[in-house]
C-alpha cells in the first residue's frame, strides 16, 4: 500500500519570529519600515518596491524556507492611516514550522504592486481576488480578471467607502414601484383558500 | 477535388465546451469553460463566484459573536468544523480560553464532522466516477452522525454548536453513548466501503496516476488537508499547531507517496479511521467541568437570573424619574416603540399605552432616571409616581444588573484588543484560515477567511491538463471543494 501512516511529534515552532524578522532587516536594512507584534504572531512592515525580492529570499533561504504561502489579501485603512493599503502576506514554513508576516504598504493614488505567482503558484487567485474587491493591481500578473464579482461590475466591494448595502429596490428599477401598484389594484381578486 | 473535400472531413479542431454552472458533478455551481483536442484537454478556465455571498463584507458589519453563524454557511457540508475555526480565532483575539471540558466535546463534534464531510465525499466522488453502491452506504453512515447532532444542538446542518468561550451546552449522557456504539462499529462500515472499491478494476483504472502532483508543486500551489497530504507532505495544523484538545490525543497523519487521486483516496480513508480513534479518546478522557468560560463579558447570561424582569407575567411598567432626567434624549431615540415623547432639557414620560416593556430605555438610560414598577402595567402615571417612591425590590436590582449586561454583549458587543492575527485550524477539506484585524471596537476592522476550497479550485487547471474530460470530473472529486466555501 502506498499510503502510509506516520507520527508528526507535536514540538515547538523553529525560529523565534523576531529573529526572522532580524535577518530581513539585515538582508534589507532600507526597506522595513516597522516590526509589530500582537499576541505571539510578528508582522514585518515593508515598502513595496522590493517585495518581490524580499519574499524570494524568505522562500529560497535554506534557513528560513518559507515555503507555504498561508493567506495574501490586502486591508483599506481609509481615513486611517496615511497610506492607504496594505497587502499582507501570511507566510509559514512546514520544514521548520515557523512563520511571519509581511505588510506592504500600498497608496491610494497608485495601487499597483509587483506579483509573487512566479514564487507560489498558488497566489494566483489570491491575487485576482484582491484586485476584484480592492482594485489593488498585480503587475505581471499572468490573468488578472475579476474573480468572486461578475466580470462587468463596478466599484471594489470590500473598500471602506463601498456601501453595504444596495439602493432601495424602487431605486434600482423604476418599475417596481408599478409592479407594486398594479398588485394593491389588483388585490381584491385575490384568492382565499 | 476530391482530396479537398476529403481535407474537409477530416479536418480537426479544438472544442471550447461549457461545463457547469448547473452539473450534478461540480459539486455547486462551478463552471468550466474546457478548450479540448479531440478527449484531451487543452485548457481549462474555472469561473467561481455563482455563490458569493460577501460574507467578507458582513463580518465587518456584525459584532465578533454575531458573525458565526455566518461561518456554518460556508462549507455546509462539514459546518461544525468551520464553526470551531472561528471560534478559535476570536477566543485567541479577546485572549480567552474555554474550560478543558468545552475544548474536548468541540474536538469530538469537530472529529464528527470531519467523518460526516469525508463520507458525502466518498459518496459523491465514488458517484461521480460511476460506483454508485457506495454513496447508499455512506449516507447511512452520514445520516447516524447528522442525528448525533441533532441531539445535541437541534439542527443537523448549519448548527452553531460551538461558542466563542465554549459550547452552546453539555452533551448528554445518552449521546456519549450512542457516539460511543458508533465509533465501536464504524471500522468496520469503512471496511465495506473498501471491499466495493478499494480493489475494484474500474475504480483503480480511473483514479490511479490521474491528477498526479509532485510534493513541491502541491505546496506551491498552496494545497492543504489531504490533498498535499496525498502528495507525501506531512502538514497538519493539528500536529503543526494544535489547538482545542489535540495535543492531548495521540493519532497518526496518513500521508501518500504518488500524489494522484487514489493516494488522496487512501488519506481520507485512513483519516476517518483516525478521527474514529480520537472520538474515542476524547470520549474516555472527557473531564467534568463547566462547558463555557466564565467570562461574564462574552457569554449571555443566564435567562433564569433576568427573569424577575423578562418573565411575561409580572407586567413591569417603566416609570421616569423627573428629578433625575436630564432630558438628554437618548431613551426617546432609542424606544422601538417611540413610547416616549417630551422637549429637550426636560424631563421625558413614557406613553405607557404604547410601551412594549422591551426594557432598552433602562438600559440606555446613564443617570439611572428609569425606574422598574413591578405590577404597574396599566395603571395611571400619577399611581406610578406614588409607587416609584418606594424602594426597588434587591431581587429586580440583581436581574437589571444582568439585563444590562446582556445588552452590552448582544447590541454592542465585547470590544477587542487593537491588533491583527492570523489563527488556521485544520478542517476536513484543509487549512482555514481567519484573519482579523481588530481597531478596538466591537467590530471586526477586517475579517478574512482563507478557504480551502477556493484555493483548491484554483489548482484545477494544473491538475486537469493533458487527461481525458471524463478526468475532470474525477479531478474536481479529489480535491473536495464546496462551492460555498469557495465562494464565500
Amino acid at each position: 500500500m502506498a499510503v502510509t501512516e506516520v507520527r508528526i511529534s507535536i514540538h515547538p515552532a523553529g525560529l523565534n519570529p523576531k529573529d526572522i524578522a532580524e535577518k530581513i532587516k539585515e538582508q534589507f536594512p532600507d526597506q522595513v519600515i516597522e516590526v509589530a507584534e500582537f499576541r505571539d504572531q510578528v508582522s514585518v512592515i515593508v515598502k513595496r518596491d522590493q517585495i518581490v525580492p524580499i519574499l524570494k529570499y524568505l522562500h529560497d533561504d535554506p534557513l528560513l524556507s518559507f515555503d507555504h504561502l498561508q493567506d495574501l489579501t490586502a486591508v483599506d485603512y481609509l481615513n486611517k492611516k496615511d497610506i492607504r493599503f496594505e497587502v499582507v502576506y501570511n507566510l509559514y514554513s512546514i520544514k521548520y514550522r515557523h512563520k511571519i508576516r509581511i505588510r506592504v504598504q500600498v497608496p491610494d493614488n497608485d495601487p499597483k504592486i509587483n506579483s509573487v505567482v512566479p514564487i507560489w503558484a498558488g497566489a494566483n487567485w489570491h491575487e485576482r481576488e484582491c484586485f476584484d474587491m480592492f482594485g489593488i493591481v498585480f503587475t505581471r500578473h499572468p490573468d488578472l480578471r475579476r474573480i468572486l464579482m461578475p466580470e462587468d461590475w463596478e466599484g471594489h466591494p470590500l473598500r471602506k467607502d463601498y456601501p453595504l448595502k444596495g439602493p432601495a429596490p424602487e431605486n434600482e428599477w423604476p418599475g417596481f414601484v408599478e409592479v407594486l401598484n398594479r398588485s394593491k389594484e389588483l388585490k381584491e381578486f385575490e384568492w382565499e383558500g | 477535388m476530391i482530396r479537398k473535400e476529403a481535407e474537409k472531413i477530416f479536418e480537426t479542431r479544438e472544442l471550447n465546451v461549457n461545463m457547469g454552472p448547473q452539473h450534478p458533478a461540480t459539486h455547486g455551481v462551478l463552471r468550466l469553460v474546457l478548450d479540448i483536442d479531440g478527449e484531451t484537454i487543452v485548457k481549462v478556465t474555472p469561473y467561481v463566484g455563482y455563490l458569493h455571498r460577501g460574507i467578507e463584507k458582513l463580518g465587518e458589519s456584525l459584532s465578533y459573536f454575531q458573525a458565526l453563524p455566518l461561518t456554518d454557511r460556508m462549507d455546509y457540508v462539514s459546518a461544525m468544523s468551520n464553526n470551531i475555526g472561528y471560534c478559535v480565532a476570536v477566543e485567541k483575539l479577546f485572549g480567552i480560553e474555554a474550560p478543558e471540558r468545552a475544548k474536548f466535546i468541540r474536538t469530538i463534534v469537530g472529529e464528527m464532522s470531519r467523518i460526516a464531510n469525508h463520507l458525502l465525499w466518498l459518496a459523491t466522488h465514488a458517484l461521480d466516477i460511476g460506483a454508485m453502491t457506495v454513496f447508499l452506504y455512506c449516507f447511512r453512515e452520514r445520516e447516524w452522525i447528522l442525528d448525533l447532532y441533532e441531539m445535541i444542538c437541534g439542527a443537523r446542518l448549519t448548527v452553531t454548536y460551538p461558542r466563542v468561550g465554549g459550547v452552546r451546552n453539555d452533551v448528554p449522557q445518552e449521546f456519549l453513548d450512542s457516539l460511543w456504539k458508533f465509533t465501536e462499529e464504524f471500522p468496520s462500515r469503512i471496511l465495506e466501503y473498501e471491499t466495493l472499491i478499494d480493489q475494484n478494476r474500474i475504480w483503480l483504472l480511473r483514479t490511479k496516476g490521474i491528477g498526479v502532483i509532485s510534493a513541491e508543486e502541491a505546496v506551491s500551489w498552496g494545497m492543504t488537508g489531504p490533498t498535499l497530504r496525498g502528495s507525501g507532505v506531512p502538514y497538519d495544523i493539528r500536529k503543526h499547531m494544535p489547538y482545542d484538545a489535540y495535543d492531548k490525543v495521540e493519532f497518526e497523519v496518513p500521508i501518500g507517496t504518488e500524489g494522484d487521486t487514489y493516494d488522496r483516496y487512501r488519506c481520507r480513508m485512513l483519516e476517518m479511521r483516525q478521527s474514529n480513534k480520537i472520538i474515542r479518546q476524547c470520549i474516555e478522557k472527557l473531564p467534568t467541568g463547566p462547558v463555557m468560560a466564565d467570562e461574564p463579558k462574552f457569554t449571555l447570561q443566564p435567562k433564569d437570573m433576568m427573569m424577575p424582569i423578562t418573565h411575561p407575567t409580572k407586567e413591569m411598567a417603566y416609570f421616569i424619574d423627573e428629578k433625575k432626567c436630564k432630558g438628554c434624549g437618548m431613551c426617546l431615540r432609542a424606544c422601538p416603540a417611540k413610547a416616549i415623547f417630551g422637549e429637550k432639557k426636560k424631563p421625558h414620560k413614557i406613553d405607557q399605552a404604547l410601551c412594549l416593556q422591551c426594557a432598552t430605555c433602562f438600559v440606555t438610560c446613564k443617570f439611572k432616571a428609569m425606574k422598574i414598577i413591578p405590577g404597574g402595567k396599566g395603571l395611571s402615571d400619577e399611581k406610578l409616581a406614588e409607587l416609584a417612591a418606594a424602594p426597588v425590590p434587591e431581587e429586580i436590582t440583581k436581574a437589571a444588573e444582568y439585563l444590562v449586561r446582556q445588552f452590552e454583549f448582544v447590541k454592542k458587543g465585547p470590544r477587542a484588543p487593537e491588533g491583527e492575527l492570523y489563527v488556521a485550524t485544520e478542517v476536513p477539506k484543509g487549512e482555514l484560515g481567519f484573519y482579523f484585524v481588530s481597531d478596538g471596537s466591537g467590530k471586526p476592522y477586517r475579517m478574512r477567511l482563507r478557504a480551502p476550497s477556493f484555493i483548491h479550485a484554483g489548482c484545477l487547471p494544473r491538475l486537469c491538463i493533458g487527461h481525458l474530460v471524463a478526468d475532470v470530473i474525477a479531478a474536481i472529486g479529489t480535491i473536495d471543494i464546496v462551492l460555498g466555501e469557495c465562494d464565500r
